[in-house]
């Protein structure tokens, strides 16, 4: 009876006892993580569900990403299989409106502009020693696009897919924090002030039905690898702009859209487990991000200084720094801080322009860096 | 090195020729206020 009761007991602090060092770190961050999106507001569609997933994933002997566990299910058939991201990027050209990237097609350059910081941080993780299908998942964080680093994370560096997200979601929702001092010291008071034109509406319906097939037939063509992602946010575009399908849109803008986050997140938060996240390449990973997305800014801006040279001081500069995918939270940025130096400037729709160039240069660099290294033989 | 001259230099050709597709486009297809309120 005694060691009945003793064996019985023994059980309920099993937990207790077979916590690892690192287990209540990440449940320490995962905590963490729900406050910074319920309490600030940051992404918290997906920051929720993460931390949520991180705190339990660290609860010992809970098996749940063990075969057949729960976390492990979803795990294997959203993330393994590409499904999760894909989806989400239906749900994302079915949301955005490339409308502003259409009235300015010049636009698309700044939105090239501001993926350079996947490049360069690329080569500094490869310095750092990262094998090379490892260096182009940390490299994307720098698409500032999660979608983009979950799919290529989990093609390439499963073993970075955690820390990769993470950073990735975080760097987004700081945005309003990191652009604005690069964006101050990159220009002059004198290039901040310049006020745009305001636009008229000059695009067709026509060419913003052509616009999602366009893209997905020459960009497929120019960087095959990369065609999943580029499809998958023109269909959800196409299903947008035509109206034919509004069951479909609203489907994708709302319901799948929010069920896969949640599946997502979760099966993100998976991921974090302290004996495999809690390591200093999780800290370099996430530096490395940081630098991409700063990177980024800081090419975009000074690709919108050469616009702004070229045309004679008619583009303000500070439109270059939404040319990252962080849509529109970066184009709201560029207006706050034009508006900060000319009360009269009125930059948002050129920065959304910016933007969307931003979300479709994202997706274009992943499939182009994808194809490039298809074609190296490395992966 | 390849990758930054290739991948980024890719990106940004890519991103050059569908600026220029749209123009293309938009110049084909203008925008017409009169056409568009039918619909």
């Amino acid at each position: 009876m005694v060691d009945a009761v003793i064996s019985g007991a023994n059980g309920l602090i099993a937990g207790f006892m077979n916590l690892h060092w690192s287990n209540p770190i990440m449940i320490a961050i995962g905590c963490l993580l729900l406050y910074l999106g319920i309490k600030k507001d940051f992404e918290p569609l997906l920051l929720v569900p993460i931390g949520f997933g991180c705190i339990i994933v660290n609860i010992p002997l809970a098996g749940l990403m063990e075969k057949e566990g729960f976390l492990r299910t979803i795990y294997d058939a959203g993330i393994i299989t590409e499904l999760f991201p894909l989806f989400i990027f239906i749900g994302i050209g079915a949301m955005t409106d490339f409308a502003p990237v259409l009235e300015n097609p010049y636009t698309f350059l700044l939105g090239a502009a501001g993926q350079c910081g996947i490049f360069l941080t690329l080569l500094l993780a490869l310095a750092l020693g990262f094998e090379y299908n490892e260096a182009v998942t940390i490299g994307i964080i720098g698409a500032c696009d999660g979608p983009t680093v979950i799919y290529v994370a989990s093609q390439y560096a499963q073993n970075l897919l955690g820390p990769c997200t993470v950073a990735a979601y975080s760097y987004m929702s700081l945005v309003p924090v990191l652009q604005p001092p690069i964006m101050r010291v990159l220009t002059t008071k004198k290039e901040r002030e310049t006020v745009m034109k305001t636009h008229q509406r000059t695009v067709s319906k026509t060419t913003k039905l052509l616009f999602p097939i366009v893209i997905t037939v020459v960009g497929g063509l120019i960087a095959p690898k990369g065609l999943p992602l580029l499809a998958t946010i023109m269909l959800g575009n196409l299903m947008k702009e035509s109206g034919a399908v509004e069951r479909l849109t609203r489907a994708s803008q709302n319901e799948i859209a929010n069920i896969v986050t949640l599946l997502l997140g979760i099966a993100i938060g998976a991921t974090m487990d302290g004996k495999v996240f809690v390591q200093p390449t999780t800290i370099i990973i996430l530096a490395l991000g940081l630098i991409a997305i700063c990177l980024d800014t800081v090419c975009g801006v000074l690709f919108g200084k050469v616009l702004y040279l070229i045309t004679g001081g008619k583009i303000n500069p500070l439109i270059g720094a939404a040319g990252i995918s962080a849509f529109p939270m970066s184009a709201r940025v560029v207006q706050k801080e034009g508006q900060k130096y000319n009360k009269k400037n009125y930059l948002l729709m050129h920065a959304m322009g910016a933007n969307a160039g931003g979300q479709v240069g994202s997706v274009m660099a992943a499939a182009v860096m994808l194809s490039v290294l298809k074609g190296m033989g490395i992966i | 090195m390849t990758m930054l001259i290739v991948g980024m230099g890719g990106t940004l050709l890519t991103l050059m020729l569908l600026s220029i597709i749209m123009t293309v486009l938009k110049k084909i297809f203008p925008y017409k206020p009169d056409e568009e309120k039918k619909e």
